[in-house]
């Protein structure tokens, strides 16, 4: 099967469009197909999300609906804790495991270039090869443009380790094809799953529903499941830090680039600059966010989700801690010999993410909102059946 | 020595266990099966019936308790106490901020049970995610809990309880002690002896399906029986629905109903009708197919529609044998052919027309045909036709312990000291047969606190006495 699955998968890659006529379903499609049918003959878990009132209007489920339905799943645990089909029950029923399963294949299906999907296999794997090819890129620059490693740079200022435009000429086009090439995934996905049209009152609800992480609230407010069947906010939250955490330092770069464009100020900025605070406090709620995550993450219920996965998962946690961390390091290593080396460190880091943004868990972000978004239009359309147990 | 035993761990045990705790017992709670099948038939339950003068919550308008009398007193036909279950209706109003303040949640009614919006409180993730809440309470409010252990007999003094018996041969003793380990449904056996032989030779009962728990051996119920405990109700009766065929032996649950009889026809293994159909709306109807179908030959029976049909009725689990024409649909469920294709162009020709409309009593019936089917009546002519076959499903016996208003065991009449029961050991008192949606939870709950609350006082009386 895993073979056919292989064959298949090859046949699509060189099908023009990168896609066959007939979408076939994978193993882990159909597994969710069959769920999602004993589900929906008894929806007790309705309250929880979004996808089991996504899942009543629908009676068939075609690989757009499989691949739409795993990406508005955010794992909660709540519907596994709670069903009466679980294992050790022969229905064998665990929609966040094969929810899970289903939403790396989507990512990789829908990367761009679609080759590059194949990186989502070994991801764990891929990201310390980044972060490896990142850091000595760095080093090695350093020890070719300046003196010895551990040495004060002549006004603490980093620019003279990297020259400003060597640094925009090495980061802009990898955080720019990161850019397109997510967008362009995520504009296949969102044509796949015919989504109708966006109004703003559907804008604005599926924002309040990303920006609120409100599907890890268990839909009765106490939080989603992580050990066991109780139910705890501290994922909510711990993502919270590390998503306004990430939003906080990609201000902190905004800003700082205007002050250097726009006004012709250079860095480094003082501690009470806009920039420095909001990179510090960007930096700190990562850590805080990326640290609770991976504590989390350790301690997550072996049922609940896709072991496979926790390489990728924790990989791009860890890269993000230290991208956080190094920068952070780098603040306080201003005119001090450690310089240069943290300066290595933190851009290594910087490359290693933006270069593996769109082959990693960074990508469920972008599905997951536009998941959310095709819901909060499908849910102020009629409902096309008229199912009751009448 | 613990003051309340518990022995059980559905609803009923549940509550019962948390309200001794909250009354200041120590408390031992025994479960029969193992963690992950803890729960008993709670786990497959999905709302609680409640009493309401007002909305609350996810309760629409009003449901006043003599409205929901009448309702119980239709569906048993009278076999019930008035008394007993006018307490439970009473409870039914005030006990979800006690269920809330130990974890339980609920949720608007679900997509296709909008029939009960206004009677039925829908527990958030179903009666599993309840049984999960009362299971957390109970550990952080110090309750024991042990699993895998299986009473057999209990121990008494006259009409006072004095220790259990588990299956590994311990002897556990307590002050006072709640049973609530459920019916008998899942012990084959005794269903055989209840149901007996019919005319045809068959035993109906080794065809019946179980929709919920495999640990309801009834080992407790019948221990206290044969121990001379008053028993009220008649052991066939019982909680039975037909589901699909193909259900798993137990814990089908609810995903294995089939809701598309009223759309179509019924027929039994000779091909041939045999209820109306479109007697009532079907969630008013459901509980009396098990029976219907249980007497059928060989316990089945075929539910068939047409492409009409299709996206009317909620989503059955298995997909139903799928065919273009009648006789290939006959060949394909194994049914006599010609008789089947009699049976249906018969109805088909006994087809008045009407205004077709599922949500109300319409006015599509059939003229002419025995027997009728008085609503939702339209030709079977459209295909693809599906047929599901259907086996009588038991969710839960009635036979049980006979109890007063304290949820006291009685022996020869007098009430014990120390010994109550709740849960599907003693529903048979409110409910002697017939069933209405989310009522076994109310009798549960309100018993089951009963119960706990008696048991703690019962301790605290021994207490007293040996002090």
């Amino acid at each position: 099967m895993q073979q056919l699955e292989a064959l298949i998968r090859e046949a699509r890659e060189q099908a023009p469009g990168g896609y066959s006529v007939i979408p076939i379903l994978s193993v882990n499609e159909t597994e969710v197909g069959r769920q999602m049918k004993i589900c929906n003959s008894c929806r007790y878990c309705e309250g929880f999300c979004a996808v089991f009132p996504a899942m009543t209007r629908r009676l068939e489920f075609g690989k757009a609906d499989i691949n739409y339905l795993a990406n508005l799943c955010h794992n909660c645990g709540a519907c596994l804790h709670a069903c009466q089909y679980a294992p050790p029950h022969e229905f064998a029923v665990n929609v966040p495991q094969a929810m899970a399963k289903v939403r790396v294949e989507t990512y990789a299906d829908y990367a761009w270039p679609v080759a590059l999907g194949a990186l989502y296999k070994r991801n764990g794997l891929f990201l310390a090869l980044a972060l490896v090819a990142g850091l000595t890129l760095f080093l090695m620059l350093a020890a070719g443009l300046q003196g010895p490693l551990f040495q004060a740079p002549a006004g603490g200022n980093f620019y003279s380790i990297f020259p400003h435009n060597l640094m925009v000429g090495l980061f802009a086009p990898i955080f720019l094809f990161a850019l397109l090439s997510l967008s362009l995934g995520v504009r296949r996905f969102w044509k796949d799953v015919s989504p109708g049209t966006a109004t703003a009152d559907a804008v604005g609800d599926a924002a309040d529903k990303v920006l609120r992480l409100k599907f890890l609230d268990g839909g009765h407010g106490e939080g989603c499941n992580n050990a066991n069947d109780s139910f705890t906010l501290t994922r909510r939250r711990y993502h919270h830090f590390t998503f306004y955490g990430f939003m906080l330092c990609f201000a902190a770069t905004s800003v700082a680039t205007l002050y250097h464009y726009l006004f012709g100020w250079e860095a480094p900025y003082g501690f009470t600059s806009l920039p420095k605070l909001l990179g510090i406090a960007g930096g700190v709620s990562l850590l805080i966010g990326t640290t609770g995550l991976f504590a989390l993450n350790l301690r997550r219920h072996p049922l609940q989700g896709d072991a496979a996965q926790k390489p990728m998962d924790r990989g791009f946690i860890v890269l993000l801690f230290v991208t956080a961390a190094s920068g952070l390091m780098l603040m306080l290593s201003r005119g001090t010999p450690v310089l240069r080396l943290t300066l290595c460190v933190h851009l290594g880091a910087v490359m290693a993410l933006f270069a593996t943004l769109p082959y990693g868990k960074f990508a469920h972000g972008i599905f997951r909102s536009a998941a959310l978004l095709k819901w909060a239009i499908e849910k102020r359309q009629p409902n096309s059946l008229q199912l009751s147990d009448d | 020595m613990v003051d309340v035993m518990v022995i059980g761990g559905g609803n009923a045990a549940l509550c019962a266990a948390l309200m001794a705790r909250e009354a200041g017992a120590s408390v031992l709670l025994l479960e029969a099966s193992p963690r992950e099948w803890r729960g008993g038939n709670s786990q497959h339950t999905r709302n609680l019936r409640c009493m309401h003068d007002a909305p609350q919550d996810v309760l629409i308008d009003a449901y006043p308790e003599e409205e929901y009398w009448q309702d119980l007193l239709k569906v048993t036909g009278g076999i019930t106490d008035e008394k007993l279950a006018r307490l439970a209706i009473l409870a039914s109003s005030t006990c979800r901020d006690w269920m809330r303040r130990h974890g339980v949640h609920f949720q608007p009614p679900l997509s296709g049970a909008l029939h009960v919006a206004r009677t039925n409180a829908f527990f958030m993730g179903g009666g599993k995610a309840l049984v999960n809440a009362y299971f957390r309470s109970a550990e952080k409010l110090g309750v024991q809990i042990r699993y895998d252990t299986p009473v057999v007999s209990v121990e008494l003094d006259g009409d006072r309880f004095v220790a259990v018996r588990t299956a590994k041969d311990e002897r556990i003793t307590a002050k006072s002690c709640v049973l609530a380990a459920g019916g008998f449904e899942s012990n084959r056996e005794w269903l055989r002896e209840a149901w007996g032989q019919n005319a045809r030779g068959e035993w109906p009962s080794d065809n019946f399906l179980i929709r919920g728990t495999r640990f309801n051996e009834g080992v407790l119920l019948k221990y206290m029986i044969n121990a001379g405990a008053d028993s009220i109700g008649d052991p066939t009766q019982a909680h039975m629905v037909a589901i699909d065929a193909r259900a798993p032996l137990y814990d089908g649950g609810i995903c294995t109903r089939i809701d598309c009889v009223s759309l179509g026809v019924v027929v039994n293994r000779e091909g041939e009708r045999f209820y109306d159909e479109g007697e009532d709306f079907w969630p008013k109807r459901y509980a009396i197919w098990g029976r219907l179908v249980a007497q059928q030959p060989g316990q089945i029976s075929y539910s068939i529609i047409d492409q009409t049909a299709i996206g009317r009725f909620m989503p059955p689990v298995f997909s139903g044998t799928t065919a273009n024409t009648l006789l290939e649909l006959a060949q394909k469920l194994g049914l006599p052919e010609q008789a089947f294709i009699k049976t249906v162009d018969d109805y088909n020709a006994a087809c008045r027309p009407g205004n077709f409309d599922h949500t109300v009593l319409d006015d599509c019936r059939t003229e002419g045909l025995i027997p009728a089917k008085t609503h939702w009546a339209r030709p079977i002519s459209t295909a693809p036709f599906y047929g599901y076959a259907l086996k009588p499903g038991v969710t839960f016996t009635y036979l049980g312990l006979k109890v007063n208003e304290h949820a006291a065991v009685h022996f020869g009449g007098r009430p014990s000291p120390n010994l109550f029961v709740a849960g599907e050991m003693m529903a048979g008192n409110v409910l002697g047969k017939g069933y209405t949606a989310g009522v076994g939870m109310a009798i549960g709950t309100a018993f089951g606190r009963i119960a706990g609350t008696q048991a703690a006082a019962a301790a605290k009386k021994v207490e007293h006495a040996t002090a």
